[in-house]
């Protein structure tokens, strides 16, 4: 019985090129320091992280593009109160780390940590400045965990 | 579409103190005391036998006391069991949300009279508990790898209404003074201390412990200091709300009954709800909610009532940034033009539009679960005109509307009485 329903389940065979549009292929291209999105090949819109589905047209018809890396600081917190995660890096209400949403060039927004910058000293922090992609490396017990982060550029 | 086939009414309303109350008080010892106390003032009586549901707004029973399947434990202690309990989820707005189903429920005809609770007890856990908790309600794959927090993410609004609008951390300390000031008159409060109080309360403390005496000229100064750390930038301590153990109680009645209970029904007349993306930066606004807009649309367009009407509000001051950001998604005021109000003092209990005269969650504090339905219990007794203390505003309220967030911002819930 089952059988007779294959055909309507959606299978997708991915190459070894060509990911399909997951969190995880995301993070994965993350972790090996690429910056990924996806690009609606019908109306154009770009999503970071990818999307499989376009929100804008309902068109399925994406391809995964990589984005440069520029952007401008749309947002920040130097935060002191961190998460655990950011707490465990050391970080503190004596040693504030950046949260900022940053406008990539290609016009998408990404969350990321801001580096390079005086976190003790927010007002110095101004929003519209360029800025990088700086992938950032954490040691979790031998193994190394990349995250999204950015700097001055 | 977007008509209540039948009038709905609240016909009593009430709420356990809050504060810092475990293992003192717990969830239902905290939603039996806000029972009771919606009891009092259903004006003839109201008995679990005519109670035909129970809904209950909820956050995280889960990560706070390692307790799932609430609602059929919250019915049971008002002794409710067997009817149908269910509990609702929309982070910081599962209030709000249990609040508009029990009226959806009751317009729909299939039930006629629903006691709607919130209740949290949040202090079972340590702080960098309730933070990781309070976190999942933002993205955890892409946001809280970057370090955000509940207060980073409302801080980075902050930080863009600033740089686009001229706002400043000053404007935003007002609005925290504001709601202290309420605060203190309100006995089921929290901080029932204003933050002048709070000043010299750190003075005098200061000038026992033999130490240096600052040099503060007012609240501002003292606000501005190391006394006020920055919890992230540009909000400090006291720009964010409490972590609060509390619960409130709301009965709902169709038309059909509510002359039963009381010849002074204050009518639900608008309810919507709005969504958006859990991340802040999958949003097109960064100076603004879209789910706060839809769900006023909604709201304003089933009461057909325009936001000038409005004479009184609970918004949802999780952070003072977001009252501020509420003002202008409401359509109160236009966008940039909020802090004109703040500074001139038209939101204060006296002036043109009183907003949180119940303390807000600044001061009141912030039981997250309880929130959305807790403000219908400040604004139903300002409606009736039984506001304790000297918070009872001094004209007759017969247009007002609550304002509950979820999370950064993803749900929001609107709710507009009328008498």
């Amino acid at each position: 019985m089952r059988g007779d329903n294959l055909s309507e389940i959606e299978v997708y065979i991915v190459s070894e090129n060509e990911k399909e549009f997951t969190m995880e292929s995301y993070l994965e291209y993350l972790q090996s320091k690429k910056l990924m999105g996806s690009k609606c090949k019908d109306c154009g819109e770009t999503y970071v992280p990818s999307r499989k589905l376009c929100i804008k047209c309902n068109s399925t018809n994406l391809e995964w593009i990589e984005m440069s890396g520029n952007g401008k600081i749309a947002a920040y917190s130097c935060i002191g109160v961190g998460t655990s995660f950011m707490a465990a890096k050391g970080y503190s209400i004596k040693n504030p780390y950046c949260f900022s949403v940053i406008k990539l060039e290609e016009g998408p927004l990404i969350s990321g940590q801001l580096i390079g910058v005086d976190e003790k000293h927010p007002d110095t922090i101004k929003i519209g400045t360029s800025v990088k992609v700086k992938f950032l490396e954490t040691d979790l017990k031998g193994e190394t965990r990349v995250d999204l982060g950015f700097e001055p550029a | 579409m977007g008509k209540l086939s039948r009038r709905v009414a609240i016909v009593g309303a009430g709420m356990s103190q809050f504060g810092k109350l475990f293992p003192l008080k717990r969830n239902p010892d905290l939603w039996v005391d806000a029972w009771l106390n919606a009891v009092k003032t259903v004006d003839n009586g109201i008995e679990p036998k005519n109670v035909d549901a129970c809904y209950i707004g909820n956050y995280s029973s889960d990560l706070f006391n390692h307790q799932g399947h609430l609602a059929p434990q919250m019915a049971n202690f008002v002794g409710l069991s067997p009817k149908p309990a269910s509990r609702f989820e929309g982070a910081c707005a599962s209030g709000g949300i249990a609040l508009r189903q029990g009226v959806i429920a009751i317009a729909s005809g299939i039930h006629d009279v629903i006691a709607v609770g919130g209740c949290e007890t949040m202090n079972e856990v340590s702080t960098t508990l309730v933070t990781d908790a309070l976190a999942t309600a933002s993205d955890n794959l892409f946001e809280y790898p970057s370090g955000a927090t509940f207060p980073g993410l409302y801080a980075a609004v902050a930080s863009a209404h600033f740089h686009k609008y001229g706002t400043t951390a000053e404007d935003l300390m007002r609005i925290g003074i504001k709601n202290h000031d309420n605060g203190t008159q309100n006995p089921f409060a929290q901080m029932q201390i204003s933050i002048k109080d709070l000043m010299n309360n750190k003075l005098a403390k200061l000038e026992k412990q033999g130490r240096d005496i600052p040099d503060w000229k007012d609240e501002f100064d003292f606000l501005k200091s190391s006394s006020n750390p920055m919890i992230a930038s540009p909000l400090r301590l006291f720009d964010c709300s409490l972590v609060t153990d509390g619960a409130a109680c709301v009965f709902l009645a169709a038309e059909d009954v509510a002359k039963q209970f009381t010849d002074t029904p204050i009518w639900i007349t608008g309810t919507g709800q709005g969504s958006a993306a859990l991340s802040l930066h999958d949003r097109d606004s960064l100076t603004s909610f879209v789910a706060t807009k839809e769900a006023a649309r909604q709201a304003y367009q089933m009461a057909n009532l325009a936001p000038k009407d409005i004479q009184i509000a609970e918004l949802h001051d999780c952070f003072t940034i977001a009252e501020l950001v509420a003002m202008e998604d409401l359509d109160f005021y236009e966008k940039g033009k909020a802090v004109d109000a703040v500074r001139n003092g038209e939101s204060k209990l006296d002036g043109r539009l009183p907003l949180n005269t119940s303390g807000g969650l600044k001061s009141k504090g912030h039981p997250v679960g309880a929130t959305g339905t807790a403000q219908a219990v400040e604004v139903f007794k300002q409606m009736r005109g039984i506001a304790e203390r000297n918070r009872q505003v001094k004209f007759d309220v017969e247009k007002a509307l609550t304002h509950n967030l979820g999370g950064s911002g993803a749900t929001c819930v609107v709710t507009i009485y009328q008498k």
